[in-house]
């Protein structure tokens, strides 16, 4: 395991090159969601006070 | 001469269309490339033998190629929705196109760190203003510039016809990081599994890397889907399907 994780001499590079493509890919999940829940919050909210509005009216 | 789109690719570009195909092919999508990346790191990383030269090092490679390849797939799929935008005037087109960016500018970004960690060790260096890896980091500022045009205008319509000729333009980026190995004398290594009829690759170093970019691809698909829904919903926030979406049991689009 010891000698898997020395990565032959290499640790420094190897390691930090994958720690940052898996953030890298979480960062790209988590913005596209937030995003898409950004979007739809906002409609959700114009829809909401349309409704009053017109229940109002 | 003109040219004419067949009738599925018009019905799949109708938003309401595209959105219910994303909301119900996106999910799987990212699952199945992240069990693939998964299983790609697991060969690259355990089952793969040490590079005779390389040592461990090369295990850079499972991460650093994928995300190479994709920067520039990615800025071909930016370009080509930004010119069926353009010229067949259709909207998701240029949704496409807008959701496409950010994604490719963080590969690049990652290609360009990864790269930069892998020429350490082996270069001596983690950057040299080499062809490759110059023409790389232009590909990371057309990114930034297409976004930042975008943002620049309000109307929407008009920031999807100027980002498009820019997105176009930069095109003539892509065959010069292709071929910048070969065109001039690069530090960076040449093309290895793209000679086909003889990789310079054993089998069992080459799977994980297949394995990997097919991984990298169908995650840029997923994230793309994703992206593109909440561009078109944006979009189409007056239209009436959204409109019938919202008047639902939840008063919520799903």
């Amino acid at each position: 395991m010891t000698e898997f994780l020395a990565m032959g001499g290499y640790a420094q590079y190897v390691w930090p090159t994958y720690g940052l493509t898996l953030i890298v890919v979480v960062i790209n999940v988590v913005a596209a969601r937030r995003r898409l829940r950004s979007v739809r919050e906002a409609l959700a909210l114009k829809a909401a006070r349309e409704r009053r509005r017109r229940s109002q009216a | 001469m003109r040219i004419t789109l067949p009738t599925w690719f018009h019905k799949l570009a109708s938003p309401p269309h595209f959105y219910r195909f994303a909301r119900l092919l996106g999910p799987w999508l990212l699952w199945v490339s992240l069990l693939l990346m998964l299983i790609g790191a697991w060969g690259g990383l355990f089952l793969a033998p040490p590079d005779y030269q390389q040592g461990d090092g090369f295990r850079i490679i499972y991460v650093h190629v994928p995300s190479a390849y994709l920067s520039t797939m990615i800025y071909a799929v930016m370009a080509t929705a930004a010119a069926i935008g353009l010229i067949w005037r259709i909207k998701l087109a240029h949704a496409v196109a807008a959701a496409a960016a950010p994604v490719g500018a963080w590969f690049t970004f990652l290609a360009l760190v990864t790269g930069a960690l892998w020429g350490k060790p082996m270069w001596g260096t983690y950057w040299e203003w080499d062809p490759r890896l110059t023409s790389e980091l232009i590909l990371l500022f057309l990114y930034f510039g297409y976004m930042s045009l975008r943002s620049a205008f309000d109307d929407q319509s008009r920031a999807d016809r100027a980002s498009a000729v820019l997105a176009l333009v930069g095109v003539v980026n892509l065959p010069i990081i292709h071929y910048s190995v070969i065109w001039w004398s690069s530090i960076h290594q040449g093309p290895t599994i793209s000679k086909l009829d003889a990789p310079s690759i054993t089998t069992d170093m080459l799977w994980p890397l297949l394995v990997m970019i097919l991984a990298y691809t169908l995650f840029f698909a997923a994230v793309l889907l994703q992206r593109v829904r909440a561009e078109v919903l944006d979009r189409e926030r007056h239209a009436r399907w959204v409109q019938e979406l919202l008047a639902g049991p939840e008063g919520e689009v799903r």
